[in-house]
């Protein structure tokens, strides 16, 4: 196609437009990793830190693995995720395949219990009575069984499997294979992109666990990483200094932001394809 | 003779249901785990939820304690308080920046995004700007501190280089809000132009074909095509907001914020948490959360009804 120089100016702003908005989203992730790296009597020194570090150093981060806070809670926040994310999605996959059966007796109710719960809910305080009554509280599994299954990534896996051709799944049946067969050789190798996509989605809703914890966990040896986190970043900020502890430096602060964000920066690359193949499907026909 | 038949008639369709139902067993049986979730901590909390018409004591529980006098006490309580007003006017407005600066953002960015033809560089821009989405509230804070924290962010560094006055971004009233948008914004806008990438998808090439041979340039066909094609997902999307125009963020505004801007950033999550869990106003904290919850579901119903007139059904 032939470009007058219009067009080309055209072409040059938008390229340069979303080239100044993609450094907006890195330049800040890029920025923490330097600080992290600075070290602190370098800013002491020269007041501030500077976009490119001066220094190198990765004290910070061997002053982490030492202590055995963050350790700890890495360690815990893993759990919940794998634990977590299977727990997830067999559920999700064991829910979608019987309610995208459009012969289902009593599918249309089974699906109103469930769409329900995304405009009504009891609120926090009677579901945190609930986690109490039922035992969870104070345990790390208040972080895995609360949310269960994700009503929006059931709806995705059900939205998948009722594309999935019925001739296929009778063609299995006449050859002798049971339901739970034709579920787990069948119908869930076609469904690798959309498990990957909800896999994703829980295993980052794990790893990025913040609030049940905070509601239910009161052992600090059982907080997930997130928390710990929060407890480090804010302790500069909070107006009561407990002369007791060491108000960690902001070298520290950034470091510990770097090892909490290193599992899902490291692992979006491998990611990223299948979800957006997974959320286009959701949100064209979602 | 006539009761006869009809009785045989019923008698063959509950038969003819009842044989559904069992050839229908191994799924209902796969069903039982997922459905046993969502009944324990989805349903038994909206039961929970009467606990705002009792006066919750945890020795009680909640059947034992006594019912509240008169039943609408703790909901007329928190609308005496003075936090009723601080607390919807923070919910609604930051509710409506986010919503302002979002949506806008992510119908400019999947029309810049669908403008590139070289597959590559749109691609891994794409990838760039949905990531932000899958970094936690917390990682954000810990950037916000980088960045504007007033003793050693970059902003203040740097303004005290030139020799001007530093700014308490995150822990003044003023700032606060344009914080928790501008971070929602960074986090959200690359996530929030999928839905308008697959409409853009969807429109007819031909009609750019058309265009371009009646000489359009490619402002007017964004003007003329890109933008009445995704009129609807516009209006859609922008309905479903309206919905949840009550949630302004609660795990981010509770994990940026803190005491000194509870003024400006408090909403009515943040606040039914506090006094709630914290503050142990159980029954105070559930009518509140229920006065939430009801006005939530109305709105979504009345959405989804306004969507319906759109041709555009949610469910």
């Amino acid at each position: 196609m032939v470009m007058n120089s219009k067009e080309r100016w055209y072409e040059g702003t938008v390229y340069v437009a979303l080239l100044l908005l993609a450094a907006l989203v890195v330049f800040p992730l890029l920025y923490v990793l330097s600080v992290s790296l600075t070290p602190y009597s370098e800013v002491m020194k020269n007041g501030g830190f500077r976009i490119i570090p001066t220094q190198i150093t990765w004290e910070a981060y061997g002053m982490f693995l030492k202590d055995s806070t963050i350790p700890r809670a890495y360690g815990v926040s893993f759990f919940v995720t794998i634990i977590g994310t299977l727990l997830n999605v067999i559920l999700t996959v064991l829910m979608a395949y019987p309610l995208s059966k459009k012969t289902l007796p009593g599918r249309s109710a089974l699906l109103f219990i469930v769409m329900f719960t995304m405009m009504f809910s009891g609120g926090i305080i009677p579901t945190y009575l609930i986690v109490k009554a039922t035992g969870l509280l104070n345990s790390v599994w208040s972080m895995i069984i609360p949310t269960a299954v994700g009503t929006f990534s059931l709806l995705i896996t059900k939205t998948f499997f009722e594309n999935i051709p019925e001739s296929l799944i009778e063609a299995a049946r006449i050859d002798g294979a049971s339901e739970s067969r034709v579920l787990v050789r069948i119908i869930l190798p076609m469904s690798l992109p959309v498990v990957a996509t909800i896999a994703t989605f829980y295993g980052v809703m794990h790893w990025n666990e913040f609030f049940n914890a905070v509601m239910y966990i009161t052992d600090t040896d059982k907080l997930p990483l997130q928390v710990v986190l929060r407890g480090i970043l804010t302790a500069s900020m909070s107006s009561e200094i407990n002369s007791e502890k060491t108000v960690p430096t902001t070298t520290l602060q950034m470091a510990g932001v770097i090892l909490s964000a290193l599992p899902v920066v490291a692992t979006y690359p491998f990611i990223q394809k299948y979800f957006t193949k997974g959320m286009l499907v959701g949100a064209v026909k979602g | 003779m006539l009761a006869r038949s009809t009785e045989r008639r019923d008698f063959l369709l509950q038969k003819k249901l009842l044989a559904a139902f069992f050839q229908h067993r191994i799924h209902y049986a796969m069903l039982l785990p997922g459905m046993l979730y969502f009944l324990v901590y989805k349903y038994l909390p909206m039961y929970g939820a009467v606990i705002a018409f009792k006066d919750f004591s945890i020795n009680d529980g909640i059947l034992g304690s006594s019912w509240a006098n008169p039943w609408y006490k703790h909901f007329k309580y928190f609308y005496d308080s003075p936090y009723f007003a601080q607390v919807m006017t923070n919910t609604l407005l930051i509710s409506i920046y986010k919503l302002f600066w979002l949506m806008p953002t992510s119908i400019l960015l999947a029309i810049l995004l669908s403008e590139i033809r070289w597959k590559p560089f749109r691609n891994i821009v794409q990838s760039i700007l949905y990531m932000p989405h899958f970094i936690s509230w917390v990682i954000i804070l810990g950037i916000s501190l980088a960045l504007f924290s007033e003793a050693d962010g970059l902003i203040n560094t740097m303004l005290k280089d030139w020799g001007l006055h530093s700014f308490p971004f995150l822990t003044s009233n003023e700032w606060i809000r344009s914080l928790l948008v501008g971070s929602d914004l960074w986090q959200n806008m690359g996530w929030g132009a999928i839905v308008y990438l697959a409409a853009i998808a969807g429109i007819d090439p031909t009609l750019y074909e058309a265009a371009r041979v009646d000489g359009a340039g490619r402002l007017r066909m964004i003007w003329h095509i890109t933008l009445p094609g995704i009129r609807n997902v516009i209006v859609l999307m922008l309905i479903l907001r309206m919905g949840t125009i009550l949630d302004a963020g609660f795990e981010q505004i509770y994990v940026m914020y803190n005491i000194q801007v509870y003024e400006k950033a408090d909403i009515i999550d943040t606040w039914v948490f506090r006094t709630g869990l914290e503050q142990f106003n159980f029954s105070l904290g559930a009518a509140v959360g229920l006065y939430k919850s009801i006005i939530a579901l109305t709105l979504v119903v009345t959405a989804n009804a306004i969507a319906k007139r759109w041709g555009e059904s949610i469910w």
